[in-house]
């Protein structure tokens, strides 16, 4: 305590310049005050960075969500190959391509096929979909489990699996309107097969102006070690359509494969990154022009610019952590609402291992924001800085 | 004498060529710089400064010359822009000079780099300002203890410490934070941190122009008592003569030169 003593450093008892755990305790508790004391810019921070990661995370639960939700589907079905259109790619609609008439050679001609049924699929706008279907050659297939009601009796009957049914609230018996046609709910059937809303194959086919066509041809095999023999010997049949095993189809529908939705992802997510980089730029910028004349003090304290971008990075780290958790949190608000709000065909997944990355990605925008300001806050004059008001 | 705050490690006396005495530290951060004993602990010569505002140079410091003795409690009195500020401002190590020398404690500032003059207040120098400038979010005692975060020290307060502050009146008020402090503690807060590393010199900047008289003299009280007792060099700035009263020694600046 007494005047000019300095500690005096020999090799091996140099006092650390950063001080020990009670020290940087300090810090934080500088840093906390804080955060605390402009509880509406440290909210706002917190806020820009959690909807950048609910972003994140939402569209890839969306997209592993839809994409798994349709795979559990098509598996559903149990068929053991699958024929599309020609021109067709995994993951989109297709217009009513292939004839009938194709059932039948099909069964016909290519050995191992015990059963061979098609569907012809209209678009509700959206990612929701009717599906026509034989009911009998599919149920044969897929053996539906009826939750309420039964199979089709009229023309005007559709099914609807469980997951519709509980989203729009409809039961047997109720009447709804889609492609310009009233319909009838005919039966409920549990989730997980073909698609949402099911309705007779030669009605839709009628409906569309697609008489005796096809989307989708699904086979069954007697063993499903012969599919691919199935899919072999389709191919020489049908020369340019797309005909796939069921494991090559399911694989087929990942959001790594399908190209443009890769892509899609990984704009959003450079768009949500960049937002989370402006805020906290703007958050911090703010930041240190209030706290100019406390950058001003700790400097004639002898804080040096490793001391104060120390406390600036560790600030914007501390908005960032909480951000993320709050992001995360918000990420189940955002799912809760596609369960309840949106079409059915949109499922939000919990993707656990996005999180890391997700966080990652926010802490690295933040700290990019937080680095022109620092040096701003570094290169401050000390004088200056003490007279700013 | 300089003391290492380590009792083991005691700076080693020898005689110069003139066979006088000096200190050998073993100090790794000034190795080469060791103040001699009887020098002035400031020493400034020649300095000049000058702003550049718009397109006109204010010469703020006209060749000042000034040795401060170790222990001396100085007061700089002048009028608004007579340079005492100025002259504040590079003996603290916060602004640099435009030409001149200045050494601290036998060292030329002008010869620091940047981290050598944060180190130098960060050990040598404590200010007091007029307007405190206490951090608002933290509490008295947690301004005081950033100070010894920054220089790297345990935050704990020795008994001697302890001592100073029930001296400065505040060792009650320590959980407080400053707007909860009169205008009088505050400063006496500010006193607290800036001689809680120990620091060579103490300045002082108008510490009593935001005080009434009677904090006025309570704090101008105090600063004598710390430079007696502690045997601190305290360099204080004020226009205000009766403040300058409590000094040893005053010296008078005007257009940016000692006048008397």
């Amino acid at each position: 305590m007494r005047p000019g003593r300095t500690p005096k450093v020999t090799p091996g008892h140099r006092p650390s310049s950063r001080g020990n755990g009670i020290l940087k305790l300090l810090v934080n508790k500088l840093i906390f005050a804080n955060l605390l004391h402009r509880p509406l810019r440290t909210f706002l921070s917190v806020l820009a960075i959690g909807v950048e990661v609910t972003m994140i995370l939402t569209l890839v639960g969306v997209s592993h969500g839809t994409l798994d939700a349709t795979s559990r589907r098509a598996r559903g079905v149990g068929n053991d190959v699958l024929i599309r259109p020609p021109g067709s790619i995994a993951l989109s609609l297709t217009s009513a391509g292939m004839s009938e008439k194709l059932l039948v050679k099909l069964k016909d001609e290519v050995p191992h096929v015990t059963i061979a049924t098609g569907s012809v699929v209209q678009s509700l706008g959206g990612l929701d979909t009717l599906t026509g279907v034989d009911f009998t050659a599919m149920n044969a297939m897929a053996k539906f489990k009826f939750l309420a009601g039964g199979p089709f009796q009229q023309d005007q009957d559709i099914l609807i699996d469980e997951h519709y049914a509980k989203q729009k609230k409809l039961h047997v018996g109720n009447h709804l309107k889609l492609v310009n046609q009233d319909w009838t709910v005919r039966g409920v059937y549990e989730e997980g097969k073909l698609a949402h809303i099911l309705c007779k194959v030669d009605v839709l086919q009628n409906l569309t102006g697609n008489p005796g066509k096809l989307s989708q041809i699904y086979l069954k095999a007697d063993n499903p070690a012969n599919a691919q023999a199935i899919v072999d010997k389709a191919k020489e049949l049908l020369p340019g359509y797309p005909i796939y095993t069921m494991e090559e189809f399911t694989s087929l529908l990942t959001a790594s494969s399908v190209g443009l939705l890769d892509q899609f992802v990984g704009v959003v997510i450079g768009v949500a990154a960049i937002v989370g980089f402006i805020v906290v730029f703007m958050a911090m910028y703010t930041a240190i022009l209030e706290r100019t004349r406390e950058i001003g003090i700790l400097k004639s304290c002898g804080a040096g610019p490793s001391y104060i971008l120390n406390m600036l990075f560790r600030e914007t780290f501390v908005i960032a952590l909480i951000g993320i958790v709050f992001g995360i949190l918000l990420t189940y608000g955002t799912q809760w609402l596609m369960q309840h709000a949106v079409p059915a065909s949109l499922v939000q997944e919990t993707v656990y291992y996005w999180w890391p990355i997700t966080a990652a990605i926010a802490i690295a925008g933040a700290a990019l924001g937080t680095v022109v300001p620092a040096i701003k806050a570094v290169r401050q004059d000390a004088t200056e800085a003490l007279s700013y008001e | 004498m300089s003391e290492s705050l380590n009792p083991n490690l005691q700076p080693e006396i020898v005689r110069n060529e003139s066979g006088e005495h000096i200190v050998l530290s073993t100090d790794n951060l000034e190795p080469l710089h060791t103040p001699v004993v009887n020098a002035p602990i400031i020493q400034v010569r020649l300095l000049m400064k000058t702003y550049r505002t718009g397109e006109v140079d204010v010469h703020a410091l006209n060749g000042i010359d000034l040795d401060v003795p170790r222990g001396q409690f100085l007061a700089i009195v002048g009028t608004s822009g007579s340079g005492k500020s100025t002259l504040f401002n590079i003996l603290g190590g916060l602004a640099p000079p435009t030409s001149g020398t200045v050494k601290i404690n036998g060292r030329d500032l002008a010869m620091m780099n940047s981290t050598e003059r944060t180190d130098l207040r960060k050990r040598t120098v404590g200010f007091v300002f007029q307007k405190y400038n206490l951090l608002p979010t933290l509490t008295a005692r947690q301004n005081i203890q950033i100070v010894r975060d920054i220089a790297g020290r345990p935050l704990d307060f020795d008994d001697q410490f302890k001592e100073v502050l029930e001296m400065l009146g505040i060792a009650r008020r320590m959980d407080h934070k400053p707007r909860a402090l009169s205008g009088g503690e505050q400063q006496r807060v500010a006193i607290a941190r800036a001689i809680v590393n120990g620091p060579a010199i103490l300045l002082a900047d108008e510490p009593t122009g935001n005080l009434d008289t009677k904090n006025s003299d309570i704090v101008l009280t105090l600063l004598r008592d710390l430079n007696k007792r502690l045997g601190q060099t305290i360099l204080m700035i004020t226009h205000n003569p009766e403040a300058a009263a409590y000094a040893d020694r005053t010296i008078q600046m005007r257009d940016g030169k000692i006048v008397g």
